[in-house]
């Protein structure tokens, strides 16, 4: 069932395309030789070049436009051999040479394509217009004094891709999956590190609402939406406000509107609304672009195995769903901690731990799959401890939480803990006799066709063997001595 | 082609060069006679003719990714019409 | 003979036979600018103290037996160029305050092959114009006058004051820039050899840019030999310039002494269409038949689409200044003009920095990139200059030179040609063409028009082949016998 959102007129469709500008993960700029570590001193991180000092000239950076096709080819997107970079004309105060190096005419990555997966369990595919490279603009900081704005110039030429999408996303929930797996896809390729609080991962949306079987209505760029729930509820609250303003009578502007997460409403962003004519052209200081195939097959050998690829084989080879093997595999290091635990053991069970214990623990303690509470090999131990039945289940998730607290190998807490499973059916008799011993009204109960009780019965056995007992073995017994 | 002084007053808008009233009929003039005589160019054929990018037509060359630059904020502030620390300053600009 | 008689050559020679020191041809310099540069304007900052120092360590490297190319030799540097530490104006008023950190590539060449920097030569604002009329810093009189006429000449331009300062004999020689004939023609009118390499042979890092498709540093000097030396070290790869080549220098002052014997040298028959005054066309038929004599066959050729360089050069070059010179905002450095918000601040101090042709070819620049007009104009010139290098492509296949007059005039008057933009323009006509396709052009002085105001001829060749234009210059050179002398000139 599609989504629409109902208006006082009936059934809207909402129309999304998105914008996203991903940092480059580089040592040095676009075009200079100046760091692009995030939070350094202000104007630090600024060579001539990026201050657009006279006679400063831009030379590119081998490893930014490496990243680009890297990036293009997860997208399974077409690379341009040629291509070329051009200059946008406009003043502002944190862009130096009062334009931006961009590709306008001739983008490096064309059409691609990229799929979702919905939570009915459906796919979609959406389409890539182009991805291309810029420069990102420097920082103004308007509150640190009373009549004037600071500019920093760190983030100044620092590489950028503009990854556009077609307007193929129809729901909020599209939106999210859109932004979420495009995330993935990069930090699979280690093009870009997906931080959005940090702004290395910027989308615009285009939104614009229709009645079925329209054509497009006149759609709005809500600028700069820095999470996927506010890409989400940007989506909405920007739809909603367009139904208002059709179903008011009125018309829907283009215009660059601003998402407010504070007041979950999008605004206008009047000052952007200048007639802009950015007088592209091709930038005379650059040659065109020209990449050897050779060398794009390069690249394209070395990509990892790219989520969608990985969430196949996770099916295929560990016999997964396609739920688990999606969150499996969302990020990269979650994928090769599963795999690492799942290796020579019940892949099954690997995966349960892993989404169940491991995920709440790494909830609980606030740690990252990069720095996790319990190492992928320790919890494979623990579950070699239950394979080979030197712990029951019960007690394995007790190991577990004392791993998470202590850090420590599974073996020695069971050790130190005498947690060891107890198989000496000399004991587990002593514990039935005891229990029947003390129970004789529930014995009579049971024997008079109360069958439920058997697992009373069995927790009072096991509790009276602080829950080492080997499950198996203890209902053996109870079974052979309440048959009597 | 011809400019009219609204056509003027836009350009020197986008070029962000204040022009007074009383120069933008001079300008205009000016400006025009440059037009003016560019037109010649449209006698010339360029059917299927690719256009010129740069001035020579070797490809671009690469620069490997290291960082040899920057760290250098005083020299980068040292000519500065308002420093204000370690800032560039302008007028407050409202967003 | 004083010291300032003698060519970048002859003063090498008598350097490292310890004629004479660094010091004495610095101090005989220095003293030349302060007697005549009050008259010239050729200077627009003299640094006579870190002349003296470097004069002093140049001495001391000929003492250690370390001569390099240049060292010892006295130049003026082209305001254009960035020189650390030392204020660098692009001849505008919107740079005055500007003290560059850092030594463009041209003059740190320069430095390392021992050259001494007298100063900060003047010229048109940003390169722009013909006659260094149009420098913030008040106009350069050529040393030249006519016969029997005291009004100041222009020297040409954009490189008026390096061309003004050579010729007087306040500098050795010069650096200077050529984005549609700034070396040439002010050579030409100041009687002068001055060479515009191929585009990439020099780097363009550090030297303030005009049109970054078009600009080229090169040199002016007294004779064509001078000039092959001074080009020989300002030239060379650099990494910092995306389109500097990376191609070996050849020994360009060893190409002086060839000869022409067997060259092919073409006559562009449409140079011949423009009205040209007789005395330019005689003089331009005698070099031909010198070079004839000296062995070169002489090969009449067409290049259609050159009439057309100047009005696709009058598109390319505002729309690519129009935004090469957004970076001057009053933000980061040089003169800011205040304004009550961002907008009225860079609207301000671009008023009042930018002079009068400056903001003419700012404005034309953002007209002809603007949306709506992009293909008309901008789109239409680069497909133009694709064919007006596709003329000269198929040229070179069948000669190896070309010559032609540099200018389609000698100097005129300070204040002549200034009521019309396009009748300035026109003074480029010759040496556009070499610009829009990237190829080397030499200027060479070659006689004297009917007032006594020099004349050059121009030798354009095959990209990189700036040893055939060396020697085809030279030959022109040797054979015009050229010894005419400025009235205002040091020793005169």
């Amino acid at each position: 069932m599609a989504y629409t959102i109902e208006g006082s007129t009936g059934p809207w469709e909402v129309v999304v395309g998105m914008e996203v500008h991903a940092q480059v993960i580089s040592q040095s700029k676009l075009f200079s030789g100046a760091a692009t570590a995030f939070g350094a001193a202000p104007n630090s991180q600024v060579s001539f070049v990026d201050a657009a000092f006279p006679g400063m000239l831009p030379v590119p950076n081998r490893e930014a436009i490496a990243q680009a096709v890297r990036t293009g080819l997860g997208l399974n997107a077409k690379i341009n051999l040629v291509s070329r970079f051009d200059r946008k004309n406009y003043f502002y105060a944190d862009l130096p040479q009062g334009y931006q190096i961009s590709q306008f005419e001739h983008p490096i990555v064309g059409t691609g394509v990229v799929e979702i997966e919905l939570a009915d369990g459906s796919t979609k595919e959406i389409g890539i217009t182009r991805l291309h490279l810029e420069q990102d603009a420097g920082k103004s900081l308007h509150d640190q004094h009373p009549t004037k704005s600071f500019i920093d110039l760190n983030r100044s030429g620092v590489a950028l891709m503009e990854i556009v999408s077609e307007p193929d996303i129809r729901s909020p929930e599209e939106a999210g999956a859109y932004i979420k797996k495009l995330r993935s896809i990069l930090r699979y390729l280690g093009t870009c590190d997906g931080n959005m609080e940090e702004g290395s991962l910027r989308a615009d949306v285009n939104v614009s609402v229709r009645k079925a079987g329209e054509a497009y209505r006149t759609r709005c760029e809500v600028k700069n939406v820095n999470s996927v729930r506010f890409v989400m509820q940007a989506v909405e609250v920007e739809a909603l406000r367009q139904i208002a303003v059709w179903e008011g009578g009125g018309e829907v502007q283009q215009e660059t509107r601003l998402f407010d997460p504070n007041r979950g409403e999008t605004r206008s962003m009047r000052s952007k609304e200048d007639a802009h004519d950015y007088r592209y052209f091709p930038d005379p200081d650059l040659l065109p672009v020209v990449l050897e195939q050779g060398w794009v097959d390069g690249l394209r050998a070395a990509l990892p195995e790219l989520p969608d690829a990985k969430q196949a084989r996770f099916m295929a080879e560990y016999g997964l769903s396609r739920y688990d093997a999606g969150v499996l595999v969302a990020e990269q290091a979650t994928a090769l901690f599963f795999e690492t635990v799942a290796k020579g053991r019940d892949a099954k069970i690997a995966a349960n731990w892993v989404m169940g214990d491991f995920f709440a623990a790494l909830n609980r303690t606030g740690r990252t799959i990069e720095d996790p509470p319990v190492s992928a090999a320790s919890l494979g131990r623990l579950l070699d401890l239950m394979a080979d039945s030197t712990i029951n289940g019960k007690i394995a998730k007790e190991v577990f939480e004392a791993m998470v607290e202590t850090g420590r190998d599974p073996a020695a807490i069971v050790d130190e803990r005498g947690l060891r499973q107890v198989t000496d059916t000399g004991a587990i008799d002593a514990a039935v006799e005891a229990v029947i011993a003390a129970n004789p009204d529930k014995v009579a109960e049971y024997k008079s066709g109360k069958d439920k009780l058997f697992g009373f019965f069995v927790g009072n056995v096991m509790k009276a063997m602080a829950g080492k007992g080997n499950p198996a073995l203890v209902n053996a017994a109870l079974k052979a001595r309440l048959g009597q | 082609m011809s400019l009219d002084p609204a056509t003027v007053r836009r350009i020197a808008k986008l070029a962000r060069i204040r022009v007074d009233e009383a120069q933008v009929e001079a300008l205009r003039t000016d400006l025009n006679s440059i037009l003016g005589w560019i037109e010649q160019l449209n006698e010339v054929d360029v059917d299927g003719v690719e256009p010129l990018t740069g001035g020579t037509q070797m490809a671009l060359r690469l620069r490997e990714d290291v960082v040899n630059d920057g760290g250098i904020a005083d020299a980068v502030l040292g000519n500065a019409p308002d420093r204000n620390g370690e800032y560039f300053a302008v007028p407050k600009v409202v967003e | 003979m004083t010291l300032t008689d003698l060519t970048l050559a002859e003063a090498r020679d008598g350097l490292r036979a310890k004629r004479f020191s660094a010091v004495e041809l610095t101090e005989a310099y220095l003293a030349a600018i302060e007697a005549l540069n009050p008259k010239l304007n050729a200077y627009v900052l003299v640094t006579g103290e870190g002349a003296r120092a470097q004069a002093a360590a140049a001495d001391a490297a000929l003492a250690r037996g370390d001569a390099r190319a240049l060292t010892g030799i006295p130049l003026a540097i082209k305001d254009l160029f960035c020189t650390e530490g030392v204020r660098t104006t692009a001849g505008s008023r919107i740079l005055e305050p500007f003290v560059p950190p850092y030594e463009s590539t041209v003059t740190a060449n320069l430095l390392r092959d021992g050259a001494i920097f007298l100063g900060k030569a003047n010229m048109d604002e940003f390169a722009m114009g013909s006659s260094n009329m149009t420098s913030a810093f008040g106009p350069v009189t050529s040393p030249w006058t006519r016969r029997g006429d005291n009004r100041p000449l222009v020297p040409g331009g954009s490189s008026g004051g390096s061309a003004a300062a050579v010729s007087a004999r306040i500098a050795l020689g010069a650096t200077a820039t050529d984005t549609g004939g700034s070396i040439r023609q002010p050579a030409s009118f100041c009687g002068i050899a001055g060479i515009k390499p191929t585009y990439g042979r020099c780097s363009r890092w550090g030297i303030v840019a005009f049109a970054s498709s078009l600009d080229q540093a090169g040199p002016v000097a007294r004779t064509v030999e001078d000039a092959a030396i001074l080009l020989g070290s300002m030239s060379g790869f650099d990494a910092k310039d995306s389109t500097s080549a990376d191609v070996a220098v050849p020994d360009f002052a060893a190409a002086c002494r060839r000869g022409v014997k067997g060259l092919r040298i073409g006559v562009p028959r449409e140079y011949r269409s423009e009205g040209m005054p007789a005395e330019i066309e005689a003089l331009w038929q005698q070099g031909l038949g010198w070079l004839r004599e000296q062995g070169a066959e002489i090969v009449d050729v067409s290049l259609p689409h050159t009439k057309y360089g100047l009005a696709t050069y009058y598109i390319v070059a505002p729309a690519e200044a129009s935004s090469n010179l957004a970076r001057y905002d009053g933000v980061r450095f040089g003169a800011r003009t205040a304004g009550e918000d961002l907008v009225a601040l860079y609207e301000n101090t671009r008023a009042e920095g930018f002079g009068a042709e400056v903001k003419r070819r700012v404005l034309i620049g953002t007209y002809v990139l603007s949306a709506g007009y992009y293909d008309a104009y901008y789109l239409k010139a680069q497909k133009v200059r694709a064919l007006i290098l596709k003329d000269f492509t198929d040229v070179f296949a069948k000669v190896d030179a070309l010559v032609t007059p540099t200018a389609p005039s000698a100097a005129f008057a300070q204040g002549e040609k200034m009521d019309d933009p396009i009748k300035m323009y026109l003074n480029d006509v010759f040496t556009v063409p070499a610009n829009m396709s990237g190829i080397p052009g030499l200027s060479v002085p070659a006689g004297l028009d009917a007032q006594g105001l020099p004349l050059g001829l121009q030798v354009l060749g095959r990209p990189f082949d700036e040893e055939t234009v060396f020697a085809v210059g030279a030959a022109l050179e040797r054979a015009a016998g050229f010894t005419a002398l400025p009235g205002i000139r040091a020793g005169a």
